[in-house]
């Protein structure tokens, strides 16, 4: 439940997505890493607040206790400390597995890629964080989305401005969470969820309110963010075993929400998009010419040419020629007892049908 | 004195113990790994090889999600059902983590109701197996898959199948490799006429496997020590398992009295001539032995079984050698997909399986023992200023660079040495170095050095990205 099985043309799709985020990751200098799915349990207990219970956890077999990893930041945590890494810049992509209440129109299933890009270590203010936000900035524009902004705020300016509203300090978190939400939910209703259900003075909220609202609305309806990040100084220190703290900063791209939004223009402009690369397919107008076939493929592959053939050993003209049409091979190699004797193959554009 | 002790750890107990403390576990699970830069790159080379060949061959792409229902998996790998591992009922489905990317292939068959499919699928699997017995193995790693479902002309797919694992084996120069080949029926045939009971098919089948790790003596007392088989039986066995070749063998066991009379061995042999005139044809029998050893442990196999084996580690110096067994198996499994159908409609497949793993392992010795550098970027120029305060300048000009998709990098350092700057394209392999300095800037142009050879060329602004482009031959 919740999860799905990629065919072809979706996994094509996705192979020219993930193409792109990460060439554009690479543009900037990032490497690679991997890490396994399964993590120790303590490895991502007390990391991820209220969303803990979302961990998939495997059975007790008589072994270490283990859990799916719920994102990429904790795992990258992780490996700077096991590592004694202090600095590097890396871009990690790959699934991540949370046991969400699937509404599979939002977009938002069990098992889904996450594109992470970090920049791990003490450097001078603010540079690396621009340039994070400079790579959100070129891969929403590659992709050719639309139109599109990043929000920005701070950490402490949000505490800052619920301090001189009178929030106390220990309801920071609580009404961040509450802030949150408006970008799903109309201010009234944040207002009295904060003075309703989370204790806050109505006249606290009121002056929340007058700096919330201070920011733009534009979003693409019905699907929320297509990334997200931010920076992240303590995380690394929970794992050190001396606290050896590592600055953090990085951004999360929405892979999934934008694989929707792809897949939705892909299906209304009804274009086509090739599943194979194949270049040409290899074609034997009469019968008992498999072992021509066999001879010519071989070569062809021998020299790095995408092509195919038909696993029949007598098949049809006509039937090959539509496979062509049928997949989008663009040329037909095809050698026939004429051709054969004069040494020559007959050269077939699919889509003009003129044959040389 | 006992009961002061006591007291203490029972004030200890009560602080609770990890209040504050920072609880650090610095490992990944036991038989997993994390991949760094360096694997990484060598990875993204193996993966790009076989995948280049798999799309040569006209093979399309698809992705299955990590973990299967329960029932999906149960039944399907015999023995090897113990090692799969299962995820907590947390009160919905029953779920497990696939062991293989054959079973979900047929689930997926099945579920779509595919006739006929030629995919590739590359992915981590996950096995509960032991780590310290069985060295290099992990339980988690990496499969790469190429299948082809459908009903077709006899072992035209079959030899394409040979064809690919013979490209690829090339194509990452891992040194001398031979292709076994064998069939499930020429096995289950040759056991008959040597007279072993039907019930004791696979039970042999799976002692035989062990010939390619294990000597014949050991191998015929487990038949008959352990597995009750007659000696005359195991001995008449031992005759043919020694048995390896080529066309000549097939047409001699073509003639054989005693497995001529067996339908099912003279079926197999039938299929393994017309899959030998084949492969003749794709010009790689010289790499490929019919070899009558050759078992292969899993249960769902039909047809044509092979594997292949590397036949020499170069690199003398490693103690162990990981890297010897298999770098790559399959076979024909057409009653698999029936399994799954509801009403039994069969799907015959046939396919291989790389050993990706056992290739990281190898390539990265390669690479450890020759010394060669291996870059983790890709990264064409690093953009350095010569003098302080050109921060400002140093941010525009990269952001032009990259907006032509230019690589570029820089230092996160408002006033960074030249000398470090330098130095940093000297660790990571950047091979130029892009310099703004206050002169430069005034007369429009752009220092551009090869950190190589260290001559320094002055270029005007606007053909820089140009410049870069011809200089590392990247578009």
């Amino acid at each position: 439940q919740g999860t799905r099985d990629h065919p072809p043309a979706q996994a094509a799709l996705r192979e020219r997505l993930l193409s792109t985020v990460v060439s554009c990751f690479k543009r900037h200098g990032a490497a690679a890493i991997d890490t396994p799915v399964l993590e120790l349990r303590e490895t991502l207990m007390g990391k991820y607040g209220e969303d803990t219970k979302l961990i998939y956890e495997l059975q007790d077999q008589g072994g270490e206790l283990l859990a799916l990893r719920y994102d990429l930041t904790v795992p990258f945590a992780r490996y700077l400390a096991m590592n004694k890494v202090n600095n590097m810049k890396r871009y990690h992509v790959a699934k991540v597995y949370r046991r969400d209440n699937p509404a599979t129109t939002r977009g938002r299933y069990r098992e889904f890629y996450q594109c992470d890009f970090d920049i791990a270590g003490q450097f001078d203010p603010m540079i690396p964080d621009a340039e994070c936000l400079k790579i959100v900035h070129e891969i929403l524009s590659d992709l050719q989305l639309g139109d599109f902004v990043i929000k920005v705020n701070d950490r402490r300016i949000l505490n800052g401005v619920f301090a001189v509203c009178g929030v106390p300090e220990s309801k920071f978190i609580t009404a961040c969470s509450t802030v949150d939400k408006l970008d799903k939910v109309p201010w009234e209703e944040v207002k009295s969820e904060m003075v309703g259900e989370k204790g806050l003075s109505p006249e606290a909220a009121d002056r929340i309110g007058e700096y919330v609202q201070l920011h733009g609305e534009h979003e693409l309806v019905g699907v929320g963010s297509v990334a997200g990040g931010g920076r992240y100084d303590g995380l690394v220190g929970m794992f050190d075993p001396k606290g050896r703290k590592v600055p953090c900063v990085g951004v999360s791209i929405g892979i999934e929400r934008i694989f929707s939004i792809l897949e939705q223009r892909l299906k209304a402009s009804g274009e086509k998009l090739r599943t194979t690369e194949t270049q040409v397919l290899v074609v034997t107008p009469q019968k008992h010419l498999l072992a021509a076939r066999l001879k010519l493929i071989s070569k062809l592959w021998d020299a790095g040419i995408k092509a195919e053939m038909l696993y029949k050993k007598d098949p049809k003209l006509l039937k090959q020629l539509q496979y062509c049409e049928d997949t989008g091979i663009p040329l037909a190699a095809i050698v026939g007892e004429q051709e054969l004797a004069d040494g020559v193959v007959k050269l077939r554009d699919v889509s003009t049908r003129e044959e040389v | 004195i006992a009961k002061e002790v006591a007291k203490l750890l029972e004030m200890k107990a009560q602080l609770g113990g990890d209040e504050g403390k920072p609880k650090f576990v610095l490992k990944t699970p036991k038989g997993t790994r994390d991949y760094g830069p360096k694997q990484m790159a060598i990875r993204e080379r193996v993966f790009s090889a076989i995948i280049s060949c798999f799309k040569r061959h006209g093979a399309e792409v698809i992705d299955t999600p990590v973990f299967e229902l329960k029932e999906t998996l149960t039944g399907k790998y015999g023995e090897d059902s113990k090692l799969i591992y299962d995820l907590k009922d947390q009160g919905g489905e029953l779920l497990s983590l696939r062991y293989d990317l054959t079973v979900p292939f047929a689930r997926y068959l099945a579920m779509n109701k595919i006739t006929n499919i030629k995919r590739y699928h590359i992915a981590k699997v996950y096995r509960r197996d032991n780590p310290a017995m069985t060295r290099g193995r992990y339980r988690e790693f990496y499969q790469c898959d190429f299948d082809i479902a459908g009903q077709f002309d006899p072992m035209i797919p079959d030899a394409e199948c040979l064809k690919i694992v013979h490209e690829i084996l090339s194509d990452l120069q891992l040194g001398d490799f031979v292709i076994k080949v064998n069939d499930r029926r020429i096995l289950d045939g040759m056991f008959a006429v040597c007279g072993v009971p039907d019930s004791k098919f696979r039970t042999i089948c799976s002692s035989v496997d062990k010939l390619d790790k294990v000597p014949w003596e050991e191998v015929r007392s487990e038949m008959v020590g352990e597995k009750g088989l007659s000696p005359e039986a195991a001995d008449r066995i031992g005759e043919y398992v020694q048995l390896h070749g080529g066309l000549d063998l097939i047409e001699r066991l073509l003639q054989d009295a005693k497995l001529s009379q067996n339908k099912l061995a003279k079926e197999g042999l039938g299929d393994m001539k017309l899959l030998f005139e084949y492969l003749t044809l794709f010009g790689i029998t010289g790499k490929i032995s019919f070899d009558l050893s050759l078992a292969r442990g899993l249960d769902y196999y039909t047809g044509v079984i092979f594997e292949a084996v590397l036949l020499q580690q170069e690199n003398e110096h490693v103690e162990e050698l990981v890297g010897v067994g298999s770098v790559a198996g399959g076979g024909r499994y057409d009653g698999l997909v029936g399994m799954f159908d509801p009403k039994g409609r069969k799907v015959p497949c046939v396919g291989v399986s790389i050993g990706i793993e056992r290739i990281f392992s190898i390539l990265e010795q390669k690479l450890e023992a020759s010394e060669e550098k291996i870059r983790t970027t890709e990264t064409q120029v690093l953009v350095a200023s010569a003098q302080k305060k050109l921060l400002e300048e140093r941010l525009k000009l990269i952001s032009e660079l990259w907006d032509a998709g230019i690589k570029a990098e820089m230092l996160y350092k408002k006033n960074p040495k030249l000398l470090n700057q330098l130095q940093y394209c000297e660790d990571t392999g950047i091979p130029l170095v892009a310099i703004v300095g206050e002169q430069e800037l005034k007369d429009g142009v752009v220092k551009l050095r090869i950190v190589a050879t260290r001559e320094e060329v002055n270029i005007r602004r606007e053909s820089l990205v140009e410049e870069i482009r011809t200089r590392t031959s990247q578009p």
